[in-house]
């Protein structure tokens, strides 16, 4: 067994998976709404400077399950570690798990980027007064420091010229990208996306996907629930089909676009592709 | 209101034979030169409104927070709050509060110095008690602003670390606040004038003033009048004050323009809709 420090540099270099390089490990989670059963046993692990890509019908479960993985969403049954953390409860010492703190589900978050499909934007603040809030009230940043960081990540995500906008001034893609350097500003161990390009005008979309590329590219560990099948191609290590609160099928995009096993698949790609 | 009270006087002073014999300089003075009394009448009037707005808007604030808690407890509290309240005349409230917890010997109303500024029983008493009822109303506006928020902002928040009190003050309700201010200042246009029930525990607030004078001189309707043109003098005041704080919160944010002093004022021109000013897309 190597001691974490070797196992991190060995991740980087070779991918060689150990226990300490898993970011996500979701076992046999189970959500509830009232009575319907909406996450039937959900189990994946996330490898450091993965890209997974999560596909499926709406009412699969693959919103909610992301949902799970920053407890926006309660779990009735398993349980999820980010970064070795258990995530949203705490075990008692007969093994039952009960809802942690509020204050420690929020120090929890601080780790997990999550960009939505609506973008979520704070409307009245600007773009970067959105990306430095919760750097400075959160993490307790300095002013300073928050802003250079904060305009940095917006010339990132290619708004340099855009920080003092208000998001009703920014188009739709634009708004995304802010929101994608708002949850990178907190420095995030792991990304999570909920179909961060659905509410986009076509001509849009490809600039948020781009900005998402270069953030795969640069090791970001992240989780995307995304039905643009080019991106997951281009960007993914695996996809994940989910049906009826369950993955169904899982593998490279190779291994989807080629030769997909399960029937509901097969039909889901003939729909989407 | 007031042509309809000239426009009354005249016919009642042709009906009667001209048996009454108006006294309009009583009018006139107590609007150009007011006295002392009418002065402090003023002053009381709209420090207590504006005390009892600030604690209506506290109470209001804690008691939606209230009502949309987790906890079964609290929730009833709130609502239980808010049923009493909004459940029992202003007017027995203020005398239950005052006369009656006085005299069971509850609490007898001494009069507290604040920053070497005596404060009487009574005037604390009201303030309380316009306060408490103010919150009541204040619970449901501030309640309807938080529920206009769309809940992806307490959700982004969420997700970027912050507890549910740190969402609410920095991200939620000063999106609220485009959905309150709007009624908050019509809640406060009444306040103003709310305040003459305090007669009923002799605080001399603007209508004592002008209720003892009249009664001194025996003037009512010069003094009366005197007091409704005060009256429309502060709510009109307040009303160009709303739009101006109005204008500025609607600045920047996209969405409908907020009323023009002309409609604020004299309610002309078209209504707007709260949903409109706040939601932004």
């Amino acid at each position: 067994m190597m001691s974490s420090g070797d196992s991190d540099i060995l991740a980087d270099i070779g991918n060689v998976p150990t226990l300490q390089s898993l970011i996500v490990e979701a076992t046999d989670v189970h959500k509830y709404f009232g009575q319907l059963h909406v996450l039937k046993g959900v189990s994946m692990n996330v490898k450091r400077k993965e890209v997974v890509v999560v596909i499926g019908s709406s009412g699969s479960g693959k919103t909610t399950f992301i949902r799970c993985i920053n407890h926006l969403e309660k779990i009735q049954r398993g349980r999820i570690n980010v970064n070795g953390h258990l995530i949203g409860y705490r075990e008692t010492t007969e093994g039952k798990l009960i809802e942690d703190r509020e204050s420690n589900i929020a120090r929890q978050r601080q780790e997990i980027g999550m960009v939505f499909q609506r973008f979520n934007l704070f409307p009245h603040k600007t773009a970067l007064e959105n990306v430095i809030e919760a750097p400075i009230h959160v993490r307790g940043q300095s002013d300073e420091e928050a802003r250079s960081v904060g305009v940095a990540l917006l010339t990132r995500v290619g708004l340099g010229h855009k920080t003092d906008a208000y998001p009703s001034q920014l188009s739709g893609g634009q708004q995304q990208r802010v929101a994608i350097a708002r949850a990178l500003a907190m420095k995030p161990a792991l990304m999570l996306f909920d179909e961060p390009t659905s509410a986009l005008d076509p001509e849009m979309i490809g600039e948020v996907l781009q900005v998402m590329k270069e953030l795969a590219e640069s090791g970001m560990t992240m989780i995307v629930v995304s039905h643009e099948m080019g991106f997951a191609r281009e960007v993914a290590d695996r996809i994940l089909m989910m049906d009826d609160g369950q993955i169904i099928e899982e593998g490279t995009p190779e291994h989807f676009f080629t030769n997909p096993q399960h029937e509901r698949t097969k039909s889901f790609l003939s729909k989407i592709l | 209101m007031v042509a309809v009270c000239l426009l009354v006087a005249v016919v009642v002073a042709g009906c009667s034979g001209g048996s009454y014999q108006y006294r309009w300089e009583f009018f006139f003075d107590s609007i150009f030169r007011p006295d002392g009394l009418i002065v402090s009448g003023i002053w009381l009037t709209v420090s207590i409104a504006v005390s009892s707005q600030i604690i209506g808007v506290i109470l209001g604030v804690f008691g939606a927070l209230g009502k949309q808690a987790k906890r079964r407890g609290i929730r009833w509290i709130a609502n239980f709050y808010v049923w009493i309240f909004r459940g029992t005349p202003l007017l027995v409230q203020i005398s239950l509060l005052y006369f009656g917890l006085s005299v069971a010997k509850v609490y007898t109303w001494p009069e507290i110095n604040l920053f070497g500024l005596a404060i009487p029983g009574a005037i604390q008493a009201g303030i309380v008690a316009l306060g408490l009822n103010e919150g009541a109303y204040m619970t449901e506006i501030v309640r309807a602003g938080i529920i206009s928020v769309d809940p992806g902002q307490m959700e982004a928040a969420k997700s970027l670390g912050m507890t549910y009190g740190k969402a609410m003050r920095r991200i939620v309700l000063p999106q609220a606040a485009r959905v309150i201010i709007p009624p908050l200042g019509n809640e406060f246009n009444n306040m103003l004038k709310t305040t003459s029930l305090l007669v009923i525990i002799s605080v001399p607030e603007l209508y004592v003033v002008f209720s003892r004078k009249q009664g001194n001189f025996f003037a009512p309707f010069e003094f009366f009048l005197a007091a409704a043109i005060w009256y429309l003098l502060l709510t009109t005041i307040w009303g160009v004050i709303q739009a101006w704080i109005e204008r500025r919160l609607g600045r920047g944010a996209g969405g409908e323009r907020p009323p023009s002093m002309r409609e604020r004022v004299f309610g002309l021109g078209r209504e707007v809709d709260p949903s409109l000013v706040s939601g932004g897309r």
